[in-house]
C-alpha cells in the first residue's frame, strides 16, 4: 500500500545539514494500523508527512498504491491528499468555523456539491459520536472531542489512508484511550490504512498492527508490535519496551539479593503453564518472585516475571537451563 | 482678523468632518480594497507558504517601508502630480486623498500581513493536507481566521488616517484637524481649538469602540 523506497530527508539550515530521516525503506500494508515510534526528534513526523508530502523526500521515492507520489505536483497532488487524510497532535481546527464547516471545508477541497456535504457531515459527526456538536466552534469542545472533529474531517471525503502525527500526545489518559478506540473502529470499519506516529509504546501497543522503531533518523527495528514487545533486538526498543512494561526493579534489590536475578518471558500459550512450580520440584532450586506481570498485546498474553534463583550452583544451572528451554526468553539481570 | 462665533464654529464644525469623513473614507476604502491583497501577496510569498518567492517578497517589503518611512507631509507634495493625474486637481479634500489612500494602503497592509502571521501555521498545514486549492486557504483559513485581527489594524489605520488628515490643509482638503490648525492656532482662538480637538478625541474613541466590538464579534477563539 505504501512503500518507502530509500526515502531521505535532509534539511538546509544556513551552513549546516540536518538528516531528517536517512535511507528509510519498509512497507505498509493494505488496511493494517502501523506504528511508527522513537524519541522526539528521530524522524517520525518527518517520514509520515512525506506520504501526502507535506514533506518532500530530498531523495528515495514514496509509493502510494503502486503509484510514485514522489514527484505530484499541482492538481495531482491535491487529488492525492484527498485520498489521504491526516489528523494532528494539536487538532488544527480552524478557529473561526464550526464542526460542521470545519468538516465542510474538507468536503469542499474534494470539490463535493453542498447537498452531499449536507448529507455526509451529519454520517461523519455520528461516527465519531459527535452528532450534537455540528454548530459549536472548536473553542467551546474539550481536547478529546476537537482530537474527534479532526478525525470526522480526516475521513470525511473517505480516504484510503489515515495519517496521524502524535493523535494523542495532548491528551489526557482517559481521553487517549477513547480516541485510540475509535481509530482502531475506524480501522476495522472503513479498511482505512492508518498510520499513527507516538512517542509512547503504550499507544502502539493498545491498537498497532506492525511497528517501526526510529532513533537518529533511521528505522532500527519493525516488526508485529507483539514480536517487537517480546523481543525486541535493538537496544534502543529494549529500552523503550522496557518502560512501557514498566518493569524497573529497585536498586536496593540489586543489593539485597547479591546473587542471581533472573528475567522470564513468556509468549502465547506458555504463559499458562507451571513452568515455577516445575523448576522448583524437579531441581531443587527456590525461586522467589520479586517482580511479575502479565501483558495482552493483540489479544496475545505476554508474561514478564523477575526472580531470584538460589541453590547449590549445579543445580541452578541445571534449572536455567530447563527454565530457558520452556519460555520464551531468559535473561540474566544479575550474576 | 475675524473671530468665530459658536453658530459659524459648528457650521466649520459640521463642514470640517464631512471632509474629514470623505478623505477618510476614500482611504480606509482603499486601503480594503488594496492592502489586503498586498498583505496577503507579501505573506503569502514568505519562506515557507504556497508562493515563496524571495525577491517578491523583498521588492514589496521595500516598498512598504519606503512609502511608511516618508513623512506623510513630504509624500503628501512628493504625489502632488499623480494626484493631478488621477483627480484633476491638486486642491480640495479629494486631492488630499490621494496621497492618504497611498500612505494607508501601505500602513494597512503591514498590519494586514502582521495579522496573517498570527494564524497557526498548524492549521494552515492541516488545510493544504486536504488537499484544498491555494485560493480556498487563502479565503476559508488565512482571511478567516485572521479576520479579528485585520479588523484591529484597520481600526488603527482609521484612526491614523484621522490624525494625517490634519496635514491635508496644505493641499486645502480642509477637514476638523486643519480647522483646529487655522482657528485654534494660527488665529489664538484657544476656546475653538478646544471644541474641535474634544470632538476629534469623540470621533476616535468611536471609531476605536466599533473597531473593538467587531473584532470581539469575528473571534472565536
Amino acid at each position: 500500500m505504501i512503500q518507502f523506497q530509500n526515502v531521505s530527508v535532509v534539511f538546509k539550515n544556513r551552513n549546516k545539514e540536518i538528516v531528517a530521516v536517512r535511507d528509510t525503506s519498509f512497507e505498509i500494508h493494505k488496511g493494517e494500523i502501523f506504528g511508527i515510534v522513537g524519541t522526539s526528534g528521530a524522524g517520525k513526523s518527518t517520514l509520515l508527512r512525506t506520504i501526502n508530502l507535506l514533506q518532500r523526500p530530498t531523495s528515495g521515492r514514496v509509493i502510494v498504491n503502486n503509484r510514485d507520489i514522489t514527484g505530484l505536483k499541482g492538481e495531482e497532488l491535491r487529488k492525492h491528499r484527498i485520498q489521504t487524510g491526516m489528523i494532528f497532535q494539536h487538532f488544527n481546527l480552524i478557529h473561526t468555523k464550526t464542526v460542521f464547516e470545519n468538516i465542510a471545508f474538507a468536503m469542499k477541497a474534494a470539490g463535493k456539491s453542498r447537498e452531499e456535504i449536507k448529507k455526509r457531515v451529519p454520517e461523519v459527526l455520528e461516527l465519531v459520536g459527535l452528532s450534537d456538536r455540528a454548530s459549536a466552534y472548536p473553542s467551546r469542545l474539550s481536547g478529546g472531542q476537537k482530537q474527534r472533529v479532526g478525525i470526522a474531517r480526516a475521513i470525511a471525503n473517505n480516504p484510503q489512508i489515515l495519517l496521524c502525527d502524535e493523535p494523542t500526545s495532548a491528551l489526557d489518559l482517559e481521553t487517549t484511550n477513547s480516541i485510540l478506540e475509535l481509530l482502531k473502529q475506524i480501522n476495522e470499519k472503513l479498511g482505512i490504512t492508518t498510520v499513527i506516529i507516538s512517542h509512547e509504546m503504550n499507544v502502539i501497543k493498545k491498537i498497532c498492527d506492525r511497528v517501526a522503531v526510529m532513533k537518529d533518523s533511521e528505522v532500527v527495528e519493525l516488526g508485529d508490535v507483539y514480536d517487537v514487545f517480546a523481543a525486541p533486538k535493538h537496544s534502543f526498543t529494549r529500552q523503550l519496551v522496557n518502560h512501557t512494561l514498566n518493569l524497573e526493579l529497585p536498586d536496593r534489590l540489586f543489593n539485597e539479593y547479591g546473587e542471581r536475578l533472573l528475567k522470564i518471558v513468556y509468549r502465547g500459550e506458555r504463559a499458562e503453564e507451571p513452568i515455577i512450580s516445575d523448576t522448583i520440584k524437579n531441581f531443587d532450586v527456590n525461586l522467589n518472585i520479586l517482580h511479575g506481570k502479565i501483558e495482552y498485546i493483540s489479544d496475545k498474553p505476554l508474561g514478564v516475571l523477575v526472580v531470584h534463583i538460589d541453590g547449590n550452583s549445579e543445580n541452578v544451572s541445571r534449572a536455567e537451563r530447563y527454565i530457558s528451554e520452556s519460555v520464551a526468553d531468559l535473561e540474566v539481570l544479575y550474576a | 482678523m475675524h473671530r468665530i462665533g459658536i453658530q459659524e464654529l459648528f457650521q466649520n464644525l459640521t463642514q470640517a468632518f464631512s471632509e474629514t469623513l470623505l478623505m477618510c473614507g476614500v482611504s480606509i476604502g482603499l486601503a480594503i480594497l488594496l492592502g489586503v491583497p498586498l498583505g496577503l501577496f507579501i505573506f503569502i510569498t514568505r519562506k515557507g507558504l504556497f508562493w515563496e518567492n524571495k525577491i517578491l517578497n523583498f521588492l514589496e517589503g521595500l516598498l512598504i517601508n519606503v512609502i511608511r518611512s516618508t513623512p506623510f507631509v513630504i509624500l503628501l507634495v512628493l504625489l502632488i502630480p499623480v494626484t493631478q493625474w488621477v483627480v484633476g486637481t491638486t486642491i480640495g479634500p479629494l486631492a488630499a486623498s490621494v496621497p492618504l489612500s497611498v500612505a494607508a494602503v501601505a500602513f494597512f497592509a503591514r498590519l494586514v500581513e502582521n495579522a496573517l502571521c498570527e494564524v497557526d501555521r498548524g492549521v494552515i498545514e492541516a488545510a493544504s493536507a486536504t488537499g484544498a486549492s491555494a485560493f480556498m486557504i487563502i479565503k476559508d483559513v488565512l482571511l478567516a481566521e485572521a479576520l479579528p485581527g485585520i479588523i484591529r489594524g484597520l481600526t488603527v489605520t482609521a484612526i491614523s488616517l484621522v490624525g494625517y488628515s490634519a496635514m491635508a490643509g496644505i493641499v486645502g482638503g480642509g477637514g476638523v484637524g486643519d480647522l483646529a490648525i487655522r482657528f485654534g492656532y494660527y488665529r489664538y482662538q484657544t476656546d475653538v481649538m478646544i471644541i474641535t480637538v474634544i470632538s476629534l478625541i469623540v470621533f476616535v474613541q468611536l471609531i476605536q469602540i466599533v473597531g473593538d466590538l467587531i473584532a470581539k464579534k469575528a473571534d472565536r477563539r
